[in-house]
Order: C-alpha cells, then sequence, then structure tokens
C-alpha cells in the first residue's frame, strides 16, 4: 500500500486509489438527505464554518485504516427541517499531491469511500486576503464535476488590507455561485444553504477551457490553473496601495526575530510546561483521592473477596491510574490547540526547522517532541501534522524517549532516597543535576536515534518544508475547546479499552496463584516494624504470585544491572506504565499501598532494603542505573496502543518496544558495571 | 554580479523583490512550490531568514511562504 502512494500522486482523480474502499454494496444514502462535502486550504476559515453549520451535531472519527481524522456533521438547511450531511474534508492547499489527506479527500469527492457516497455539492471555502492560492484548489474542485458553491471568509480582513473584491464579478467569472460568510456572526450562512439548496443537482454546463484540463504529470497544468487565476483575480479585485507591513508583519519582527524569536520560542515552552506541571496538580490529586474513594466504596458494596479484589486494585486503580494524567492532557491539547490556532506553530517550525533537520526531522517534528515531555501520548497524535509518512514515524519512534511527566515519580523516589542533601560544585543540588541530566539523556538519544534511523530503516529524501506562515489571529474559543475534547474523548476511550485490559491482566499477575495467608518466615526481613499484618500478608502474596515468579525468572538477566528479583517485580509491573514503580516497590517493601514517591517509609524501606544474605539491595549506584533504565525503556502500555494505532502497524509498534528496551538495558548495564569499576556502588 | 539568467531565490538578499522566470526540475518539492503560487511571472519577495540562516520567509501572492534556502535554490529570479 505504501508503495502505491508515491505513484498514484499525479494520476487523475476517477483512477484506483490505494485508500479507497471497494466495498460497494455496502453504500447507503438515507432518502432524500443530500451530501455536501467542505472543502478549503488550511487557515481559511473551515472549522469555524463547520461548527457554525453543524453546531454539536457532529462526528469525529477516523478513515478506516489510516489517520486521517474523518469529521461529519448534520447541517440544518432551512426551515422546513431538511437536512444535509456534511463532511469536512481535511485542509488542502491541492489534491494532487501524495499526501494522505489529499488522498482521502480525492477519495471522498469520487465517492470511493465506503458509507459515503459522491457529494452531491461542494463548498469551497476561499480565504479573501489569499485569494489567488485558495482559488487554486477550487480549480481542481471544479474538475469533479460536482456543483460547486463558495463560501467567501475574512471579507473584512481583506478590506482591511485594501483589497476590494467584486463579488458578483468573480461569480460571473468562475460561474459559480458565491456567498460571503462570517461564520462566528453567523452572517450568510442562511444565503449559503440557499444557494446550496438550489447548485445542487444542476446540469454543470462546464465544457470550455479550464474545467476540462485534468491533473497530469506535467507542471503546465498548474501554471495553467494559475494563468486563469491570475486573469480572474485582474479582473475582480481592486487593489490599493499594498501595505507591506501588515498586522502580522509586525508582530512577526518580534517572534521570528533571529535572537528574540528563539527566545520567546523557549519562554512560551517554559511557560506552557509550567503552567501544565502546576496547573494540573490540583484537579490530579482530586481525582487520584476520587479513584481512592471509588475503590475505598466498591469495596463497601462488594462482598471481600476476589470480586472486590478485581474491581478495586485491578480496575479502579489500573485505569484510574492513567486517567489521573487527563487533566495534563487538557492543557496541553489546549495550548497546542491556541499556538495552532493563532498561527503561532508553523513559527515554531520556521524557528526550528535548521536545528531539527540536522538530525533529518522535519520543523514540524519540534511540537510533537516538546509536548512529550508532558507525555508521550498526545505528543505522538499531535505528529498527524506532519505529513511525509516516514518523518512522521520517526518522530513517533523517538517521542517517547523525552523524558515524560510519569517518570517523575521514578526520579524523585530514587534522588529522595539516596541523593538528597548533596551538592554539585557547592551550590547546585545533586538531585536537580540528576533530574537534568535524565532529560538531557533522554533527549541526546532521541537525536541519535533519529540520526540512524533517518539513514536506516526509514531512509527518505528530505521532505519540502514549504509551509504556510499563516496569519496571526485571535484562536477561536470554539475550535480551540472542541479540539481539545475530542483529544481528551480519545484518550479516555482508549483508558476504558486497552488500558482496562493491561490491568485486569497486571492485577492478576500479582493476585494469583492465591496462596492462604502465611506467616512471614524470618529470613523475610521486615523493613519496618510496625507494618500491619495485612501489608506483610500482600507482601507474601506478590513475592509467591505469578509476578513473583516472573521476578525470579528474570532475575539472572537483571543482575548485572545490580537490580534483584524484587526490583524485577517492580520492572515487570512497570511496564504497564512507569510510575506503576513506585506503587509496586511499596507493595513489596511492605510500606503500605498509600505510599507515594515522598513518603518517608518507603524512602527508609529502599534504603534498607536488604537481600537473602542481609547485603544491602540498593546503592546509589543502583538508584542511578534504574533511573537511566527509566529514561530509555519503553514501560507505557497507553503509549504502545497508541503507536500501534497512529502507526498501523504492530511490527513499528514491537519494533520502538524492543529498540527501546533493548537500549535501556545496555546503557543501564554499561552505567551499572561502568560505575563499579570506578569503585561505586 | 551574478549572471542575471542563473540568480535563484536562495540568493536574493533579505528585502528584495523578483519575478520568478523558472522553476527547475520536477520534484515533489518543486511542484508544491509552483501549487503554492510560485509560478514563473509572479513576484516574490525575501522577507527574512530564520536563526540559523535556514529556512526563508518570502512573501508571494499576498502571503507568506516558508522554504528551506535548498528548496529556493530550484527557482529563478529576475531582481526588479
Amino acid at each position: 500500500m505504501k508503495s502505491k502512494i508515491p505513484d498514484s500522486r499525479f494520476q487523475i482523480p476517477d483512477s484506483e486509489t490505494a485508500v479507497a474502499q471497494t466495498i460497494k454494496g455496502q453504500r447507503t444514502k438515507e432518502e432524500g438527505q443530500i451530501l455536501i462535502a467542505l472543502a478549503g486550504n488550511p487557515n481559511a476559515g473551515k472549522t469555524t464554518l463547520f461548527n457554525a453549520l453543524t453546531g454539536l451535531k457532529q462526528k469525529v472519527a477516523n478513515y478506516p485504516g489510516v489517520t486521517v481524522e474523518r469529521k461529519e456533521g448534520v447541517w440544518r438547511l432551512d426551515g422546513s427541517g431538511q437536512t444535509a450531511r456534511l463532511i469536512d474534508l481535511p485542509g488542502l492547499y491541492s489534491l494532487d499531491a501524495a499526501s494522505l489527506d489529499e488522498q482521502i479527500a480525492r477519495d471522498v469527492l469520487t465517492g470511493k469511500l465506503q458509507n459515503l457516497p459522491k457529494p452531491d455539492a461542494l463548498i469551497a471555502v476561499v480565504d479573501a486576503t489569499n485569494l489567488e492560492r485558495n482559488l487554486y484548489l477550487v480549480t481542481q474542485l471544479f474538475e469533479y464535476k460536482i456543483p460547486v458553491v463558495i463560501a467567501l471568509t475574512m471579507v473584512d480582513a481583506a478590506e482591511k488590507q485594501n483589497l476590494k473584491i467584486d463579488i458578483e464579478k468573480l461569480s460571473k467569472l468562475l460561474q459559480t455561485p458565491i456567498v460571503a460568510v462570517k461564520a462566528k456572526q453567523r452572517i450568510g450562512l442562511e444565503e449559503l444553504a440557499e444557494a446550496v439548496l438550489s447548485e445542487k443537482g444542476r446540469n454543470l454546463n462546464l465544457e470550455s477551457g479550464i474545467w476540462n484540463l485534468e491533473s497530469t504529470k506535467d507542471n503546465s497544468i498548474i501554471f495553467a490553473r494559475y494563468g486563469f487565476i491570475s486573469d480572474v483575480f485582474q479582473q475582480s479585485v481592486k487593489k490599493y496601495e499594498e501595505k507591506d507591513h501588515d498586522f502580522s508583519e509586525k508582530i512577526d519582527r518580534v517572534l521570528t526575530h533571529k535572537f528574540f524569536g528563539l527566545l520567546i520560542l523557549v519562554a512560551v515552552l517554559l511557560l506552557v510546561f509550567q503552567t501544565i506541571f502546576s496547573w494540573a496538580t490540583l484537579p490530579m490529586d482530586l481525582l487520584d483521592s476520587g479513584f481512592g474513594a471509588l475503590a475505598d466504596f466498591s469495596r463497601t458494596i462488594l462482598p471481600e473477596g476476589i470480586l472486590a479484589d478485581l474491581v478495586a486494585d485491578g480496575i479502579i486503580a489500573g485505569v484510574g491510574g492513567v486517567l489521573i494524567f487527563l487533566p495534563q492532557i487538557l492543557l496541553l491539547f489546549l495550548f497546542i490547540s491556541i499556538l495552532e490556532d493563532t498561527g503561532y506553530m508553523s513559527r515554531a517550525a520556521f524557528l526550528m526547522d535548521k536545528l531539527m533537520s540536522r538530525v533529518g526531522l522535519h520543523g514540524k517534528a519540534f511540537l510533537p517532541l516538546m509536548s512529550s515531555f508532558a507525555c508521550a501520548i498526545p505528543g505522538i497524535m499531535a505528529t498527524r501534522t506532519i505529513e511525509n509518512p516516514k518523518d512522521r514515524l520517526a518522530t513517533i519512534l523517538i517521542a517517547p524517549f523525552m523524558s515524560c511527566s510519569a517518570r517523575l515519580p521514578v526520579y524523585t523516589l530514587m534522588i529522595a532516597a539516596f541523593f538528597t542533601g548533596q551538592t554539585v560544585l557547592g551550590f547546585l543540588s545533586l538531585g536537580a543535576v540528576l533530574m537534568l541530566a535524565m532529560y538531557f539523556l533522554g533527549i541526546f538519544v532521541a537525536v541519535i536515534a533519529a540520526f540512524v534511523l533517518k539513514r536506516t530503516f526509514l531512509k527518505s529524501p528530505t521532505p519540502p518544508f514549504v509551509m504556510e506562515l499563516p496569519p496571526y489571529r485571535m484562536p477561536n474559543v470554539r475550535t480551540v475547546l472542541q479540539n481539545m475534547l475530542t483529544r481528551a474523548g480519545l484518550f479516555v476511550k482508549r483508558a476504558g479499552t486497552v488500558i482496562l485490559a493491561i490491568s485486569i491482566i497486571l492485577w492478576a499477575l500479582t493476585y494469583f496463584p492465591r496462596n492462604e495467608i502465611q506467616i512471614p518466615d524470618s529470613k523475610f526481613q521486615i523493613p519496618n516494624s510496625e507494618v500491619q499484618t495485612e501489608d506483610l500478608a500482600e507482601g507474601e502474596q506478590l513475592k509467591n504470585s505469578y509476578a513473583g515468579q516472573l521476578g525470579h525468572l528474570i532475575e539472572p538477566v537483571i543482575q548485572p544491572l545490580g537490580f534483584d528479583w524484587k526490583i524485577g517485580i517492580a520492572l515487570i509491573s512497570s511496564f504497564a506504565a512507569r510510575e506503576v514503580l513506585v506503587s509496586t516497590l511499596s507493595i513489596i517493601y511492605n510500606a503500605g499501598e498509600e505510599a507515594n514517591e515522598e513518603s518517608e517509609s518507603l524512602i527508609s524501606a529502599i534504603r534498607e532494603a536488604r537481600d537473602d544474605s542481609g547485603n544491602l539491595v540498593w546503592t546509589p549506584l543502583t538508584a542511578l542505573t534504574l533511573m537511566v533504565f527509566f529514561v530509555l525503556a519503553m514501560q507505557c502500555m497507553s503509549t504502545v496502543a497508541i503507536v500501534r494505532r497512529e502507526t498501523n502497524s504492530w511490527r513499528w509498534t514491537l519494533f520502538m518496544v524492543g529498540y527501546m528496551t533493548g537500549l535501556a538495558y545496555l546503557m543501564a548495564f554499561l552505567t551499572y558495571q561502568g560505575g563499579r569499576l570506578l569503585g561505586f556502588g | 554580479m551574478k549572471n542575471e539568467q542563473n540568480l535563484t531565490l536562495a540568493f536574493l538578499p533579505v528585502g528584495t523583490e523578483a519575478k520568478v522566470t523558472n522553476i527547475n526540475g520536477n520534484s515533489a518539492v518543486t511542484r508544491r512550490l509552483m501549487e503554492m503560487g510560485v509560478v514563473p511571472g509572479v513576484l516574490v519577495k525575501v522577507v527574512k531568514t530564520a536563526p540559523f540562516g535556514d529556512p526563508l520567509e518570502i512573501r508571494v501572492r499576498g502571503y507568506k511562504l516558508a522554504m528551506r534556502r535548498n528548496e529556493a535554490e530550484a527557482i529563478e529570479v529576475n531582481e526588479v
């Protein structure tokens, strides 16, 4: 399928394309309901118009087998209750190129997709301030022989730029109805509906000239289209003295300034991450205690036993542990949407492209990688803006190296246990330095991995950077919120499915086989003499469980890293989610399940843990090795699930788990053995 | 001064305006450039370069377009 893409890029619209669904029998068309597709350049105001036309009645899903978002809504055309299905096509500059978005759009326009007949009419959203380039797509839309109505947006803004558009003239020249709309104020929407109703089913009489040129590999078609557009433009648009330094250019003097631009970019990112961490703390704590209360509550209503344990310790603890990150994800997507909607995002790509292209990545990879510092999941979801599939894959494969917030509890615990109160150079806290070092290790390895991947498995010519820098605009509240909620919805849905399943499996591994509660034998060290028997029993249970047996099984493998079987159990369970390490360690060391990364009982339990021959298990070197392992290993089932979905390939997903974890093992091995050679530990 | 025939957008000083005379090559990049409106006869202006000298920001048909320097090399221009 992938190899077909480059070949099909210049084919005429009617030819078979790779993504098209061939199941024709399943096509349905509801009686009387017409289908309308909304097309337009990115930043032309298409999303705003779509939202205004459909209100809250929209569905967001993916096109089958690919990750192009499919947005559909119901549009009430008039007072009599006639409705239309409105399909929002991806933002497009052209319909000829190889990108997945453009292929999907072609398939929609030719009616090749399952359950989606050929549209009855098209609405082309055209930005009045950028008429010539927007009309390019319109000339291509004409070739599909479907009636087109142009929705002209940002007419006010065009007038401010001294552009006076003669809409009647333009409409005549294009032989197409044009309706000026202001979606936010709901101006022109009724007229748009009327135009669509009278236009659909019209016999197109477009025998002449430009309408019949079909896409060929030859570039002359592009010249012909632009030649036609220039003609139309000159006849219908009056341009007074051109304003060379518009509002956006003034802002850009600062925001893309060689020096201040970079400084501001760093400041913006710092602000975003700082806000994500600080604002999210309260709702995260609330969620945390909420899930705790829910687990307690479920214990009170369920009879004591396996069902109660499954619900409280398996389902609620597992799914809750992931849903806790929801506030962070909401906030991150709030910021991403704002940055995208204002036009700043493409400036960030512009500023960073030189650095990113050094390792063979696109400037657009910068933001997904930055987002991954909060959480790789939204980061990986944000790679959708990267058009080239190989570039996108490379970005996905390195994104989890960025130290995400789930690693923080692990770093914090290790630092609190072994590196507190020490300073470097007399004034820097060793903990802060180590923390920073872990972040840099992740970035460093990511850069090398990208460099290698782009020269081996994902070798491809450097993709074009050619990218519009759209004018700055105020973000649309509706669009921003909707974008944020859609992403959050996807995240919650995954937590309810994949994560739920994995939580149950992990719970079962620690729960079975079930032994009768035994009095711990004398060899078993009790680090905290005041622990309750319940905790003791839990520790004993864990030791004998399948997870415990697995811990013993992998002990020979992890011994060269300085880890014993108990750490092995924690490692295994942390493959579900990194922060699970903390709760698993607290169960193993009987510190009570309430322990968190800053709880004294867990810290002292770790410091004092001894193996069967009475030696201390943990040394500062072990802690450092564990941190290095956690920087690099792919220990997050949610990320695995999202990578599978976004790459649509188990092969690449498993490759990622394998190479990351292999690297983690190697680096942890070098850290531990190297440290011992140097006399530490 | 370079032979004007061979002057490309990549070497056009910031702030100067020029007319596109030819687009060399037939790759995905040149095709995308043309689809974005950079075709022979159109006026372009280099607005600025990014912090490390690359990419370039140009103004064409009333909007801003960013491209890498090596991509701009395919665009032959005449200073106006």
